[in-house]
């Protein structure tokens, strides 16, 4: 494994404007929980820009893929690069990489007793200490953004599903992140819910910014995605244009899996 | 003698001398939960950290000082520990033993507490790289502390009660000095009518302010945050039935 760690980084010193550092880089990820392996040997590279759809069969390890990315789930084995910086569990370096990542989860995670404005302010004014007025004004942005500036004051308990995750959306933007973690947005909605947060998520995809959404919404990503990877049992099974993959799936595992979804 | 006296039992409660047995009681429990919410958070973050030993250390003391009655613990404070050349005063010897014991209760409702916050605050807290400190004090603190307010409340009610197992150690508490008082006057059901008036005074004010707490502290309507179980105080209840 230092072999590897060597080599790559001698790449990177040797040519270092031959090819554009990719958002994400992993290469042969490892994740064990006991003696179950969630993922199994993963490479996957996101460039800059890039949006990128993980789907796969519950269980498949969407998840555990997605939050090694800002290290909320620690890999055992393998490399993981993000933006450059490797997660080799040094403070700093985790550190950097969560501030260059922004989150979204599947249950929203808003802290239920701050309102809307004050859970995207805290981070702005502890972790990048911005002024309480920088920060307002910051939020205010953001939350105008996703359209809901007008429930700023409110608590998240008092809004719907759907003004909760877009209230999520924008505590992460805040943090001005580089790309965009989002594990099934929309699974917990009401299903008149889920199309608001998608505009949002869509908005976002055509400023540029680099995502990478866990999500079973299929038409979310034919009209998105770049890429769509397919996982099943802790592996990176398939990776194609949406329009490739729905067409032809390679693998028996994606055919069943298109056949239960789309439908 | 075959009567009860109300109007003896009025100038019981307006005596000074057992209003200032009243001061000693709220002494003792204020003292004994500042005390034993320090000592108590501690023994809860040693009871939750990774380590073994720490975590099987704070293992062992909620285990023996819930385990064994709070009168025991005071006696032995109280009478044993000179055997050993350890000796304090008789209101030291009441604190140390009363924030020990309610040390033990604090810490299990202190770490019920935080392991109630779901673990989606915490990552979000990650995600969003906020140190460790804010995520502490600004995210899982306040959320824990408003799920321990109603078994932190059930608590300080039982200590307010059991303070009075001091005067067992002859600490001139509420109890103690409504003995004194019985001895000298035996008007028994007279005495304790107003002690038994100022418990009922003291259990109820806690109660009103343990409401308004509750009240400020849970004025997000929490949609995720479970609520947790009062299950703590029942033993330290059971001491209070002593001879
Ligand atoms: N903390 C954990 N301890 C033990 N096993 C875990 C843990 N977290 C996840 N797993 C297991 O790892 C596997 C992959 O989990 P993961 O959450 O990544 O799947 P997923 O593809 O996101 O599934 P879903 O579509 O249901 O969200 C699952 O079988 C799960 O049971
Ligand atoms: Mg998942």
């Amino acid at each position: 494994m230092s072999e590897i760690s060597m080599t790559t980084a001698e790449a990177a010193t040797v040519q270092p404007q031959l090819r554009e550092v990719p958002a994400v880089r992993m290469e042969a990820v490892y994740k064990h929980y006991g003696d179950f392996t969630a993922l199994n040997e993963v490479d996957l590279k996101v460039s800059k820009g890039e949006r990128i759809v993980v789907c796969g069969p519950s269980g498949s390890g969407k998840s555990t893929l997605i939050r090694c990315i800002n290290h909320i789930e620690k890999h055992d084995e393998g490399l993981i690069y993000v933006n450059g910086i490797e997660l080799d569990r040094q403070r700093k370096n985790i550190d950097a990489v969560r501030r260059d990542t922004g989150m979204v989860f599947q249950s929203f995670n808003l802290f239920p007793h701050m309102t809307v404005l004050e859970n995207c302010i805290l981070a702005p004014m502890t972790v990048n200490g911005l002024s309480e007025a920088e920060a307002r004004d910051l939020a205010m942005h953001f939350l105008t953004k996703v359209r809901i500036p007008d429930q700023a004051e409110k608590f998240p308990g008092q809004l719907s599903g759907g003004q909760q995750q877009r209230v999520a959306i924008a505590r992460a933007l805040c943090m001005r992140p580089k790309i965009m973690l989002f594990d099934e947005p929309t699974s917990a909605l009401d299903p008149e819910m889920v199309k608001e947060v998608l505009e949002t998520m869509k908005k976002l995809a055509e400023e540029g910014m680099t995502m990478v959404c866990v999500t079973h919404e299929m038409g979310f990503a034919r009209e998105v995605a770049d890429r769509i990877v397919f996982m099943n049992e802790g592996k990176v099974v398939e990776q194609a244009a949406p329009e490739e993959f729905f067409k032809h799936p390679k693998s028996e595992r994606a055919r069943t899996f298109l056949d239960q979804i789309i439908h | 003698m075959s009567h009860f006296s109300p109007t003896a039992a009025v100038s019981y409660f307006f005596n000074y001398f057992l209003m200032k047995g009243v001061l000693v009681t709220i002494g003792l429990t204020v003292a004994a939960v500042v005390g034993g919410l320090i000592l108590g958070m501690g023994i809860a973050l040693l009871r939750m950290s990774s380590n073994p030993l720490l975590a099987g250390a704070a293992r062992f003391y909620i285990w023996f000082f819930r385990g064994t009655p709070l009168l025991i613990q005071l006696v032995v404070i109280y009478s044993g520990l000179p055997q050993l050349g350890i000796k304090f005063s008789v209101i030291t010897c009441a604190l140390v033993g009363l924030i020990l014991n309610e040390a033990a209760y604090l810490a299990e409702i202190v770490r019920s507490g935080f392991m109630a916050v779901s673990a989606g605050q915490r990552e979000a807290a990650w995600a969003l790289s906020l140190s460790p400190w804010v995520t502490f004090r600004r995210v899982t603190l306040p959320q824990a502390f408003r799920l321990m307010i109603p078994p932190l409340g059930n608590s300080i009610n039982s200590l307010l009660k059991a303070t009075s197992l001091a005067s067992v150690i002859s600490v001139e508490e509420l109890m103690r000095r409504s003995d004194m008082l019985m001895q000298e006057h035996f008007q028994i059901l007279e005495v304790y009518a107003a002690a038994t008036a100022y418990y009922l005074i003291l259990t109820s004010a806690w109660d009103a302010l343990q409401r308004r707490l509750e009240k400020h502290f849970g004025r997000s309507s929490a949609a995720k945050t479970r609520r947790v179980a009062a299950s703590a105080p029942v033993a330290q209840a059971s001491v209070e039935a002593r001879a």
